[in-house]
């Protein structure tokens, strides 16, 4: 093993620039010249538009442009796109309204982009932006899930009758009714999962710049995939063509999904830039995040198990309005289907599975990944049912886990939700996690707590998700307009060092020191000789960039390859240098050696005799640079079991979380330190949207959750630390071995926290967030 | 327009000023230090903390002018040469930061808590003290850890 190869726990590479303040973060960025962007926003969740009066606000101070949805459509731009069709149940595409970046004659959401105000200074546009003056009739809102799509509603999109996008069946509905007629025990919940705002702590902003001379623009990005996002600004946008548009996203200040997808805001600095043939730049505020960064979650469910005598589960039958939001998000469609509905097996071996989930518009910003995106709904959804179904079979919830999982020498495992996990050890997992968490110890720590006036509670949540996205085919098959291979190139330079170019994203992974530890373990280069780069379009072959815990199950795979290319050429050039066969030719730690001899070059003097080939294998290209793509077998299948101890204090609600034990497989851990705090973060994430963070809006459509100060979002004394353990299997579908970890904890921590909290109150379900109010209430409706 | 002059990192900076610029305004885009951050409008993130004439200070959350003739710190002004501050040292040796856009607000609030509660923290103190500052990528464990063993070295 290489010093700082695979399986250490290196100090990371990026650190430094981030600690003495010298990130470049897009807001960091300046251009001469630049100006300054303000959005005018909806203030109102449903109007049509009677006219739009720029007059006084191009007349203010400063002001450079103000433009509207007429003016974008003039110039032959687009409307935003979805990524993904979905097909219902009457066999058409599911039903996908316009989405013009600025509004054209209707407003759908507070916050829905209006026009944009361009100035010289930040306050000059802010003061001008309150100068447009638009004149709006107002219409009734449509805004809860449950009833969206009830007859009666309000009608946001024309297109969308009933203010249904989709209704999308999963499985054999009559075997599946069949198994619950003649089932011993039927166990049932109704559930909301809560609508979160993501939250990554950098805002979204936009830096547009255009160069008439070469009629190139730039567009610096908070992305978490500047490739797709040229591809899509390019091909469907008709932003420039995409040679022409370069995207640079630097340093990204967290992403969690919020910064996948291709925004209005984006596309119009983009377009905006060249109009006033300026530079513009955009920053959101706080707020404007919270109305306009693409929500998560917000699901309304109702839930089924089939049992029989023993507690095995025999079949399972789930019903889900996803709330979608006024309008597609790039990959809104995908993320409460393929997402969600593929998990429904979870660790189990339910045989008989069948869902049904309606995409419903209302009346609020759009909803798509966020951390997990589907796999937390899925798994909140199961674990709960599953702790359900235990309380009514008289079961401990971890013995009713035991008697329904798939067995370790089960794998690959067909589900019959169509995806096939890789590998797997759910009991090793479980039984290790119940250890760490002192399971056994239980009774005595509640009896304790009790005698306090306390309530303890211990609950339990085995998860699987599927990440490492996604085997093209596959997903092609299913309706998504793009390919998800991953790229990578290798490239020495003539003095030795190498640069290491992928199409994935860092925005706080760390990919800059795994992805060198990688490249350091295969071609034994010093780490501090290897450079990672992404984030330009302009430095960068291509990629799909990070998300779906994709980057190193893909990217990583992608850069091994390129690697080997690297060796391949290197025996060949080493080969010539030495006077030795190719085949006598070995590799490892950094020489290339000749078998059974000590005549050895360093891949530094491959690497120089391929740039300065004065004596070179005959025919042999010039330069030691390789590229490679990676198109993945199959999804990647994280899985584990997180155990959650809460005391709760019956007289004012409040828990604590007092222990909290993970124990997850995520294959082979390349950087143990990094992988740790991906599951601490993600872990907090779904203690967040288990205890703190729900996103609220009115009945007329306002949001009032739109700051930190009304949106709660956990802070440092609201978490305890963390007993993290592994019990890692060997994917083989995966050539490097490892799986995606960085929403595992995500997902597996709602139902963890929930199931304690329940535990510890005795009652059957709380919904989430278990705030004090909610808890306290729970707590006196169970005395 | 309002003139104001303070020291900045040890160094005096002055530049013309509209009433209404805040502190970090001042810092971002006049001076150019843009390790300090903004993450919110509320005073409630903490990625914007600065040290003025020693105090911690949310500087999203100070007009420029009130900071006139002050001694200003930003994270820019902790490292000499090339070697970091212990507390910055410290969140790198225990995985402190992700996409470190917090981190510069969190050192410089972990610099204020040594300031105010010495070197010898414990996790309770030390969660109890980072409640103005918001992370979403670390979950807050290693942060706790990167303060603990800062203000541990900086007593060393």
């Amino acid at each position: 093993m290489a010093e700082n190869g695979i399986g250490v726990s290196v100090l990371r590479k990026e650190d430094r620039r981030f600690l003495i303040g010298k990130g470049t973060y897009t807001d960091d960025i300046n251009i001469a010249g630049q100006t300054y962007a303000i959005f005018v926003r909806s203030p109102h969740a449903h109007a049509t538009i009677n006219s739009i009066d720029t007059a006084a606000a191009a007349a203010a101070a400063g002001v450079v442009a103000v433009l509207t949805g007429d003016d974008l459509a003039a110039d032959g731009i687009a409307p935003l796109i979805c990524g993904v069709t979905i097909t219902s149940d009457d066999g058409e595409p599911h039903r996908a309204p316009a989405h013009p970046a600025l509004a054209q004659a209707k407003v759908n959401y507070v916050g829905d982009h209006v026009a944009i105000v361009i100035a010289e200074t930040l306050a000059q546009a802010k003061d001008a932006a309150e100068l447009v003056d638009v004149d709006y009739s107002i219409l009734t809102a449509v805004v809860d899930t449950a009833t969206a799509a009830d007859d009666g509603q309000p009608q946001i999109h024309e297109e969308a009758p009933n203010n249904i996008c989709f209704n999308w069946p999963l499985g054999d509905k009559a075997a599946v009714e069949a198994a619950f007629d003649s089932a011993h025990k039927i166990s049932k919940l109704e559930l909301v999962n809560n609508r979160m705002v993501t939250n990554p702590m950098e805002p979204r902003a936009a830096l547009g710049e255009y160069n008439s001379g070469t009629e190139e623009i730039t567009l610096h990005l908070t992305t978490q995939n500047p490739h797709l996002h040229r591809l899509v600004l390019s091909a469907f946008n008709q932003l420039a063509p995409e040679h022409k548009l370069r995207v640079v996203s630097p340093d990204v200040g967290g992403g969690f999904g919020a910064k996948i997808f291709i925004y209005a805001e984006e596309l119009v600095v983009g377009w905006a830039c060249r109009k006033v043939n300026r530079p513009v730049k955009w920053t959101a505020d706080r707020t404007e995040a919270f109305l306009a960064d693409a929500h998560g979650r917000d699901h309304v469910t109702s839930a089924e198990m089939a049992l029989d005598e023993d507690g095995k589960f025999l079949a399972m039958r789930v019903m889900t309005k996803a709330n979608l939001g006024a309008y597609i998000s790039t990959f809104g469609t995908m993320v409460p289907t393929y997402l969600y509905a593929f998990l429904f097996a979870g660790q189990y071996t339910t045989p008989l599975i069948y869902s049904e989930v309606k995409g419903v518009f209302t009346n609020t910003a759009p909803v798509d990944a966020s951390r997990g995106a589907g796999r937390p709904e899925a798994t909140f959804m199961l674990e709960r049912l599953v702790d359900v179904a235990a309380a009514d079979m008289g079961l401990d919830p971890a013995e009713i886990r035991r008697r329904n999982f798939i067995p370790a020498d089960a794998f690959p495992y067909q589900t019959p939700v169509v995806q096939c996990y890789d590998s797997g050890d759910y009991q090793t997992a479980l039984e290790k996690a119940l250890a760490l968490a002192d399971y056994e110890g239980f009774p005595a720590r509640a009896e304790a707590a009790k005698s306090r006036g306390m309530r303890r509670g211990i609950g339990i949540s085995s998860y699987v998700e599927a990440c490492g996205i996604a085997p093209s085919a596959v997903v092609g098959a299913l309706g998504a307009g793009i390919g998800l291979w991953e790229s990578a190139q290798v490239r020495f330079n003539p003095t030795g060092n190498v640069q290491v170019f992928t199409g994935t994203h860092s925005h706080g992974q760390g990919h800059e020191t795994t992805f060198a530890q990688l490249v350091c373990e295969q071609l034994g280069v010093p780490i501090e000789n290897i450079e990672v780069v992404h984030g330009d379009t302009a430095k960068v072959q291509f990629g799909m960039g990070t998300y779906g815990s994709r980057s190193l199950a893909v990217g990583g795979v992608a850069i091994a390859k390129a690697c080997e290319k690297l060796i391949a050429k290197g025996k060949k050039i080493a080969a010539h240098a030495l006077e030795a066969a190719e085949g006598d030719i070995e590799f490892a730690d950094g020489n290339f050696t000749v078998t059974g001899t000590d005549k050895a070059m360093s891949i530094a003097e491959v690497a120089f005799n391929a740039y300065v080939p004065h004596n070179y294998p005959e025919g042999l290209e010039p330069g030691f640079d390789e590229n490679a793509f990676f198109d993945p077998l199959n999804f990647s299948f994280p899985a584990g079991t997180h155990i959650c101890e809460v005391e709760v204090d019956p007289e004012t609600g409040v828990v604590e979380i007092v222990k909290y034990s993970a124990v997850d497989d995520f294959g082979k851990l390349i950087n143990p330190m990094i992988v740790e705090g991906q599951v601490h973060g993600g872990i907090v994430h779904g203690i967040g949207q288990a205890l703190l963070e729900g996103c609220h809006y009115d009945s007329e459509g306002q949001l009032i959750t739109a700051s930190y100060m009304d949106y709660a979002m956990p802070r440092a004394d609201n978490v305890p630390s963390f007993d993290i353990d592994y019990a890692p299997t060997d994917p083989p579908d995966n050539p490097l071995g490892v799986k995606g970890c960085g929403e595992a904890g995500a997902i597996g921590a709602p139902p963890a926290v929930i199931n304690a909290i329940t535990n510890a109150l005795g009652v059957k379900h709380i919904d989430m967030p278990a705030t004090p109010e909610t808890v306290w209430r729970a707590a006196q409706d169970a005395a | 327009m309002l003139t104001v002059t303070m020291n900045v990192n040890g160094k005096p900076a002055s530049a013309e000023v509209e009433a209404r610029t805040l502190l970090v305004e001042f810092l971002r885009e006049k001076l150019r230090l843009t390790g300090t951050h903004v993450g919110c409008d509320t005073s409630q993130c903490g990625a914007c903390v600065v040290h003025v004439d020693g105090m911690s200070v949310k500087s999203c959350t100070m007009l420029a002018v009130m900071a006139d003739g002050k001694e200003v710190v930003t994270i820019e002004g902790l490292a000499s040469d090339s070697k970091l501050h212990p507390m910055q040292q410290a969140f790198m040796d225990n995985h402190g930061l992700q996409c470190g856009f917090c981190t510069p607000g969190m050192v410089m609030t972990a610099l204020d808590i040594v300031n105010r509660r010495g070197n010898d923290l414990d996790e309770a103190t030390v969660r109890k003290e980072l409640e103005g500052n918001i992370c979403r990528c670390t979950g807050y464990h290693n942060i706790v850890k990167s303060v603990q063993a800062g203000a541990k070295a900086m007593g060393d």
